[in-house]
């Protein structure tokens, strides 16, 4: 399972709109080989059919498809974007912390998930990762 | 007692929405049956509670469940107090 891996962090990415958002943190993902190019496809499909409702929380969007659409690893990778874009959510928008997703159907997919959820429960800690330099700023956050 | 925890895929964001949801529960001592799925599953699924996004419960339109909405699936005090309103 990886999270705040370097390969897995973008921490200045420019984005025009979800989309493009959406697709930046998925190649992350790609890059790193923990999910192949159609699990990006598959997000953003999975955006297109069911809405806005991936920014679960203000500013915060967690795209992600189905472990069958090709993940190989566990794995969230994470984009801020310089300029935050509108998902179309009614409460939540901007956004410009997005958490793309790898699923897997793999005990380290809930591990993960678990992790992600108790650091991003703490408003500190989104705070610490939205003014974060480095990657390895944000790794020290799950120590 | 019944709740389901709803996102489109059910995979991701309705699992810890669960985790959430679980934690508070436990806060308040509720005992209560707590699983998460997709929302076209959770349509013709029985539940006392769904919990959910604005945007999926309108997905849910007549469900017997009471559906809560909840903004930000990270803030454990909206979570606690929709779901004190709810039970």
């Amino acid at each position: 399972m990886r999270l705040f891996d370097k390969s897995l962090v973008n921490l200045d990415i420019e984005v025009k709109d979800a989309e493009e958002a959406i697709r930046g943190a998925g190649q992350l993902l790609v890059d790193s080989g923990a999910a192949e190019a159609s699990y990006v496809e598959a997000m953003l499909a999975a955006y297109r059919e069911k809405g806005p409702y991936i920014v679960i929380a203000p500013h915060i969007a967690l795209p992600h498809a189905k472990a069958e659409s090709g993940v190989h690893e566990a794995a969230v990778a994470f984009a801020r974007l310089k300029e935050p874009v509108k998902f179309g959510h009614a409460d939540n928008d901007p956004v410009d912390l997005v958490f793309a997703l790898g699923s897997s159907s793999s005990s380290d997919h809930i591990k993960l998930l678990r992790t992600l959820s108790s650091l991003l429960t703490d408003p500190a800690n989104i705070e610490a990762i939205r003014s974060a330099k480095s990657a390895e700023e944000l790794e020290n956050l799950l120590k | 007692m019944k709740i389901i925890c709803v996102c489109g895929l059910g995979q991701g964001t309705s699992l810890i929405l669960r985790m959430n949801v679980e934690n508070v529960l436990k806060d308040l001592g509720v005992q209560a049956d707590v699983e998460h799925t997709d929302v076209s599953t959770a349509s013709g699924m029985s539940a006392d509670f769904i919990v959910t996004s604005n945007e999926l419960a309108q997905s849910l339109p007549g469900h017997s469940a009471t559906i809560v909405i909840v903004n930000n699936y990270f803030d454990l005090n909206e979570i606690k107090e929709k779901l004190q309103e709810a039970l």
